[in-house]
């Protein structure tokens, strides 16, 4: 067991770790426009890409991506310096930090705006009996847009092999999810005649375990799952918009999944992973000193 | 002598063509599978042939176009139909925000071979929200190809030359001309094609002979094309010489063809069938004064559809649309100045 929990709290305090290093490249002036961290939710990415097939599957994803990016294996420099806008950057510096691609996965910056690409290219999968499928990231905001239904709806009917994966963070941009939506997300991909399921996104193993389980059941069966990952955001959506009293953010903080990681580790093996983290961290930025 | 096919036939010729030689070929729509094939019949007979790789789809224009987009960036060549032009409005997302920025934003060759093909244009008593002319709405957006064939183009030829380019392209077709034969001149006009290094060529209207020289240039595409052959055809009877250009590329259009033969009329009218102001001929108008400014004996003129609703009502509807007489009286102001 302790053999899993080590891979998830190294990647999660990588991704971290990094974003912490963009904030603070960001707030020196470093560089320009926005950046968007997942500071919290890192679980999400970790589990889920531990669960479906990096050497195949075909993954969307939208404006906060870094964490799905770097737990999918993109190499840290290069999406570093995309990031900084630097033409050494994956997407020579056009994209910055929501449009990204590297191998089988892309991003962009409208939301709910990739899930017609997303159907596309699990219908491109399914046509080419390739056994993979294809995963896309979406979040709780992003439920307020049609184009999300009408994938359920058309993933539902084509029978695609497609995993939505909802991050559900409660929270969008500044506006509480309570405000602007009136009942369960999953009820609603369930409508649509989708296996549709809500856990802890907080949780790695669970996560990782569940999306094995759902990747599995897609490729056997061509039909679509979903699957709500109740997360916790515990930075501001972009740099400083974050409006949550402090009361509240020491209250999701209770959730941070990365105390909870260390907690199952014994103490050298967390300092080895925190030194290693840290000379990865050094020599991804290193070239945009 | 066998008749030209029809603007329709050219394009259902293409059609197969391409799913006969390319394997990856897939087209999404709605209602475009076999026995009804379509709104307008572009598609018939396409699902009979190729079953598995014709997808009726519900009615959702953002995520055919968008799935069009997905298949196209995994290897495979689609094509999506919109059944009327006036539904882009609800695929523009997709075609402005995804389609036409991947490749670039991408950044490492990444290809995105997608043709997306929808009529647009009035006449035949659809009202409001089924007979406009929105494609302006798409010119001027980096990466987005916006191509449209005229009556007097092998209408096979210019869609066969969009789905080899393999590049994000609107194709414009147009309601009117479908059911028309393809216009391969008369006694009264002729027609030539003039090749571009596009591959997207220029089809050439005249009505004298090619020892004389003519009187007025008149530029315009797809569906304008008909009244002003129908102008030509009249203006031979009239004995005044005047050529046609019908660019299919819009959204790049053939200046310096254009332009050459502007310099040797020396008086030009644009027609399109899009709403008045900001529109294809404005812009195409600025373009050949920055070529022309001198050589020109009077202002460019322009007809097209007046900045109004487009009433279902059939005589209302004429008053508002192109015409052969909106064509004749920018013809008479630009002869007269």
């Amino acid at each position: 067991m302790t053999g899993e929990s080590e891979v998830f709290f190294a990647k999660a305090l990588l991704i971290r770790s990094f974003e912490k290093e963009l904030l603070r490249r960001y707030g020196l002036g470093q560089f320009k426009g926005t950046v968007h961290t997942c500071i919290g939710q890192e679980a999400c990415a970790v589990g889920v890409m531990a669960g479906i097939d990096l050497s195949k599957d075909v993954v969307f994803s939208a404006h906060r991506a870094h964490g799905h990016m770097i737990a999918y294996g993109c190499p840290l420099d290069k999406l570093a310096a995309e990031v900084m806008g630097k033409p050494s950057g994956l997407c020579s510096g056009a994209g910055g930090t929501q449009h990204l691609h590297w191998k089988n996965f892309y991003t962009n910056g409208i939301q709910g705006g990739m899930a017609p690409s997303a159907l596309g290219a699990a219908l491109a999968e399914k046509l080419n009996n390739s056994g993979a499928i294809v995963t896309i990231f979406i979040g709780d905001g992003t439920m307020g847009q049609g184009t999300v239904y009408e994938a359920f709806n058309i993933s539902s009917t084509l029978r695609l092999p497609i995993l939505f994966v909802l991050e559900n963070n409660h929270i969008a941009q500044t506006t509480p999810t309570n405000e602007t939506h009136a009942s369960s997300f999953c009820q609603r991909a369930a409508g649509f005649g989708i296996d549709s399921r809500s856990i802890d996104g907080n949780a790695p193993e669970t996560v990782a375990q569940t999306v094995g389980e759902l990747a599995k059941q897609i490729r056997i069966s061509n039909q679509p799952a979903f699957l709500e990952l109740d997360t916790t955001r515990l930075g501001p959506h972009s740099k400083g918009d974050d409006t949550r009293s402090r009361q509240e953010l020491e209250e999701i903080a209770k959730r941070d999944p990365i105390p909870r990681l260390e907690k199952l580790l014994p103490e050298d093996q967390v300092s080895q992973i925190q030194e290693s983290v840290r000379t990865q961290i050094e020599s991804a930025f290193e070239q945009l000193n | 002598m066998s008749r030209p096919p029809t603007y329709l036939e050219g394009l259902q010729r293409a059609l197969h063509s391409h799913f006969e030689n390319e394997p990856k070929a897939v087209i999404l729509g709605e209602d475009i599978v076999d026995p009804y094939g379509g709104a307008f019949k572009v598609t018939k007979g396409l699902s009979s042939s190729f079953p598995d790789r014709v997808f009726s789809m519900p009615i959702c224009e953002s995520s055919i176009t968008g799935m069009g987009i997905g298949l196209a960036l995994r290897g495979f060549k689609p094509v999506v139909e919109l059944m009327f032009g006036d539904f882009s409005t609800l695929a523009a997302d997709q075609l402005v925000n995804h389609a036409a920025k991947f490749p670039a934003m991408y950044g490492q060759g990444v290809s995105l071979p997608l043709v997306v093909r929808t009529p647009m244009g009035g006449g035949r008593g659809y009202g409001p929200t089924h007979s406009q002319s929105l494609e302006k709405m798409f010119l001027g957006i980096p990466n987005l190809s916006v191509v449209s064939p005229s009556l007097a183009h092998d209408t096979e030829k210019v869609l066969t030359n969009a789905l080899n380019r393999e590049e994000p392209t609107l194709f414009i077709e147009s309601k009117t001309l479908y059911p028309l034969p393809i216009y391969k001149g008369n006694k009264e006009v002729s027609i030539e094609s003039l090749a571009h290094k596009d591959g997207y060529p220029i089809a050439i209207a005249r009505n004298y002979s090619p020892d004389q020289k003519p009187d007025l240039l008149i530029i315009a595409y797809g569906g304008a094309s008909l009244p002003v052959l129908e102008t030509l055809e009249h203006y031979k009877e009239e004995e005044i010489h005047c050529i046609a250009a019908f660019p299919a590329n819009l959204s790049s259009p053939p200046l310096e063809e254009l332009a050459t033969l502007g310099a040797l009329a020396r008086r030009i009218v644009i027609a399109d069938e899009g709403h008045e102001t900001f529109s294809w001929y404005s812009e195409l108008s600025h373009s050949l004064q920055q070529i022309l400014f001198g050589q020109l004996e009077a202002p460019i003129q322009h007809a097209s559809a007046t900045c109004e609703l487009i009433p279902s009502n059939f005589e209302q509807e004429t008053e508002v649309i192109l015409s052969k007489a909106k064509i004749e009286a920018a013809a008479t102001k630009a002869l007269e100045w």
